[in-house]
C-alpha cells in the first residue's frame, strides 16, 4: 500500500520554495506576482515545520509555523502599503520600471 | 517545574518597546507637526536603555523567556554599541528632518521600534526568538527605507529592500526548518549539545543543507557579497538620515547575530561553515574594494565601504576563534565611531540649502571649512586602515587572528583589498584639498552634527593611546562565546 511519508512533504515543500525563488528572479511584469512567490516561500517553509513536527512527534515547529504566519501577514501589509506610496509616485508597478536606482 | 518569569534581563528591552507605544499615543494626540521633541525623547529613551543594559547586565549568563533570550556580557556589549549608534543617529537626523520637511513623528518610534529588534536579534537564544527580532527590525527598516514618501527614489529603495530582505528571510527560514528537522530542536543551547562533548552526533545532510541556508539569510542582512546588491541601491534611495541609521545599527546587530549562531548552535560544526564564511569574507572584501572605485554618489560609496568592512569583520568570524570575535567586536565598535563621524558630514552636505550627494561636491572644502575638511580626512585615514587611526587598529585585531588561525590567504587577500580600498578614502582626500571648488558647500550644519563629527574624530585619533578598556570589554564579550577557552 503507497504511503504519504515525511519525505513527500519534504519534497512539496521544496518545490514550492524554489518556484518561490524563481518567481521573485524570473518575473518581469509585476510586484504583485513578486508579493505572491514571497508568500509561496513561507508557505513552503510552514508545510516542512507542519511536516516535522507531526514527524517528530514535537510542538515547537507548530508553533513556529503559527508565529510565521503572524509575521508573514504583517510583512504583506507593509509590502503593500510601499507599493501603494510607489504607485503613487510612479504610477507603474511593472518591475522593469523599477530602476532608477543602479551603478 | 515552575518558575516565575524573570524580567530583569528584559529591562532595557521593556523600556523600549513601551517608551515607543508612549510616544506613538503622544504624537497621535498631541496638536501640531514636527519631530523635534519626539526625537529627543528617543534620544533620552535610548541612552536610558543602554545605561539600563549597563546595570542589569553582570559577568554572568542569565536565561529568561524559557531560554529564548540570554543576556551575557556579549549581548550586552553589542546592545549598548547598537543603542548608542541609534541614540547618535537618531539625534543627528533631527536638523535633516527639518530642514527636508520630513518631520513627522513616526520617524522616532520606528527608530525605536528597529532597535528593539536588534536587542532581541542580539540576545537571541533560540532560532524563534532569532527570527522574531529579524523580522521586528527588518519591518522598521523596510518602512523607514521609504520614509520620504513623495520621493521615487526613496520608495523605489524601499521597495527594493522589501523584496529583497523577504527573500532573505524565507531562506533564513527555510534553513531554520531544515536545522530543526534534522536536530529535533531550535534552541541554540540543545543545538550546541548535540554536536558536542562526548555523545557528539555527525550532523546529517539535511542539517548541514539548513546551516548554509541560515548562513546565506544572515549574510543577506549583513550585506555580504554575494547577497549584497540592495546595499547600494537603499543607501543610496533612503533618505540620508536613515542611510546613517542603516549604515551602523543593523550591521552591529546582524553580525553580532551571525556570530552568535556560528559559535553557539555550529560552534562545533566550524570544519562546514568556515569555507563558505571564508568565500563570504574575499567575495565582500573584493566588491567593497574594487566596485567602489567608480562610485561618485558618496552614499553609494559609503555602501560599498560597508560591504567591505564587512568582508575584514568576516575574515575574524573565519578564525573562529575567541580571538577572532574579540577583533570582530573591536572592529564593530570603531565602525561605529567612523561610521557616524562620516555620516555627519555627509549630513551637512549641502548647496545653497539643497542636499548634495556628489563626491565632486567636497572639492575645495580644505578651504571653505578647514575644520570640516580635517575631521573627514582623519575619518578617511582611520576607515582606510592607515595607523595610527582607530580603523588601523580594527583591522589589525581580525588579521592577527585570521593568521593564528592558519588562514594566511585569506589574511594576505584582505591586507591587498584592503590597499586597493584606500584609494577611493584617499581621493576624496585629495578632492577635500587639492581640487578646486566650483560652488562651495554651505557652512550650516547644526550643533548636533558637529558634537558628533568632533568626538568621532577624537575618538578615532586617540584611541590607540587608550585602547585597553575597549580591548578588554570586548575580550571578555568574546570569551562568553567559548566557554571552553575561558
Amino acid at each position: 500500500m503507497f504511503e504519504i511519508g515525511l519525505s513527500h512533504y519534504l519534497i512539496v515543500a521544496a518545490i514550492l520554495f524554489t518556484l518561490g525563488v524563481f518567481g521573485i528572479f524570473l518575473n518581469r511584469k509585476n510586484v504583485i506576482i513578486i508579493m505572491m512567490s514571497i508568500e509561496l516561500m513561507l508557505l513552503a517553509v510552514n508545510l516542512n515545520f507542519v511536516a516535522f513536527s507531526s514527524y517528530l512527534n514535537d510542538l515547537v515547529g507548530q508553533v513556529f509555523t503559527m508565529f510565521i504566519l503572524t509575521v508573514a501577514a504583517a510583512e504583506a501589509a507593509i509590502g503593500l502599503a510601499i507599493l501603494v506610496v510607489f504607485f503613487r509616485n510612479r504610477g507603474t508597478i511593472a518591475v522593469e520600471e523599477i530602476s532608477q536606482l543602479k551603478g | 517545574m515552575t518558575e516565575s518569569l524573570d524580567l530583569i534581563p528584559v529591562l532595557p528591552e521593556l523600556l523600549v518597546v513601551l517608551a515607543a507605544m508612549a510616544l506613538l499615543m503622544l504624537g497621535v494626540f498631541r496638536k501640531g507637526e514636527g519631530t523635534a521633541s519626539t526625537t529627543t525623547l528617543a534620544v533620552l529613551v535610548l541612552i536610558g536603555a543602554m545605561l539600563l543594559t549597563w546595570a542589569v547586565g553582570g559577568s554572568e549568563r542569565a536565561l529568561t523567556f524559557g531560554g529564548l533570550f540570554v543576556l551575557d556580557p556579549f549581548s550586552v556589549f553589542t546592545k549598548v554599541l547598537l543603542l548608542a549608534a541609534s541614540a547618535i543617529t537618531a539625534a543627528m537626523s533631527l536638523n535633516f528632518l527639518e530642514k527636508e520637511k520630513l518631520g513627522r513623528f513616526e520617524y522616532p518610534i520606528l527608530i525605536l521600534l528597529a532597535t528593539l529588534g536588534m536587542m532581541m536579534m542580539v540576545s537571541a537564544n533560540d532560532f524563534l526568538a532569532l527570527y522574531l527580532g529579524l523580522e521586528i527590525q527588518s519591518l522598521s527598516l523596510y518602512v523607514l527605507a521609504a520614509y520620504h514618501r513623495d520621493s521615487t527614489k526613496a520608495t523605489e529603495s524601499g521597495l527594493k529592500y522589501y523584496v529583497l530582505g523577504s527573500l532573505a528571510s524565507g531562506m533564513l527560514l527555510y534553513g531554520v526548518s531544515l536545522v530543526y528537522g534534522f536536530s529535533g530542536t531550535t534552541s541554540f543551547d540543545a543545538l550546541a549539545k548535540l554536536f558536542g562533548g562526548e555523545h557528539a552526533v555527525h550532523p546529517h545532510l539535511g542539517f548541514i543543507a539548513g546551516l548554509v541556508f541560515v548562513l546565506a539569510g544572515l549574510a543577506f542582512k549583513i550585506s555580504a557579497a554575494p547577497f549584497h546588491m540592495w546595499t547600494p541601491d537603499v543607501y543610496e534611495g533612503a533618505p540620508t538620515p536613515v542611510t546613517s541609521f542603516f549604515a551602523v545599527a543593523p550591521k552591529i546587530a546582524a553580525m553580532a547575530l551571525l556570530v552568535r549562531v556560528m559559535t553557539g548552535p555550529f560552534g562545533e560544526l566550524s570544519d562546514q561553515w568556515r569555507q563558505v564564511i571564508a568565500f563570504i569574507a574575499l567575495g565582500s572584501m573584493f566588491v567593497g574594494s574594487f566596485a567602489a572605485i567608480a562610485q561618485n554618489n558618496i552614499k553609494r560609496l559609503m555602501a560599498y565601504s560597508s560591504i567591505g568592512h564587512v568582508g575584514f569583520m568576516l575574515v575574524g568570524v573565519a578564525a573562529g576563534s575567541a580571538d577572532g570575535i574579540q577583533g570582530v567586536l573591536i572592529y564593530l565598535a570603531i565602525y561605529l565611531s567612523m561610521n557616524v563621524g562620516v555620516f555627519a558630514v555627509i549630513l551637512s552636505m549641502r548647496q545653497k540649502g539643497r542636499m548634495v550627494e556628489g563626491v565632486d561636491d567636497l572639492a575645495g572644502l580644505g578651504k571653505t571649512n578647514p575644520a570640516m575638511a580635517a575631521a573627514m580626512a582623519v575619518l578617511m585615514f582611520s576607515m582606510a586602515g592607515i595607523p595610527p587611526m582607530a580603523g588601523f587598529i580594527g583591522k589589525f585585531y581580525v588579521f592577527k587572528a585570521a593568521v593564528d588561525a592558519g588562514l594566511y590567504t585569506l589574511a594576505i587577500i584582505g591586507v591587498v583589498t584592503s590597499v586597493v580600498s584606500a584609494y577611493y578614502y584617499l581621493r576624496i582626500i585629495k578632492v577635500m584639498y587639492f581640487d578646486e571648488a566650483v560652488e562651495s558647500l554651505d557652512r550650516s550644519g547644526s550643533k548636533a552634527l558637529g558634537l558628533v563629527l568632533a568626538a568621532a574624530t577624537i575618538v578615532n585619533i586617540v584611541f590607540i593611546a587608550i585602547p585597553g578598556p575597549l580591548l578588554n570589554s570586548a575580550k571578555a564579550a568574546a570569551l562568553v562565546l567559548f566557554p571552553a577557552a575561558g
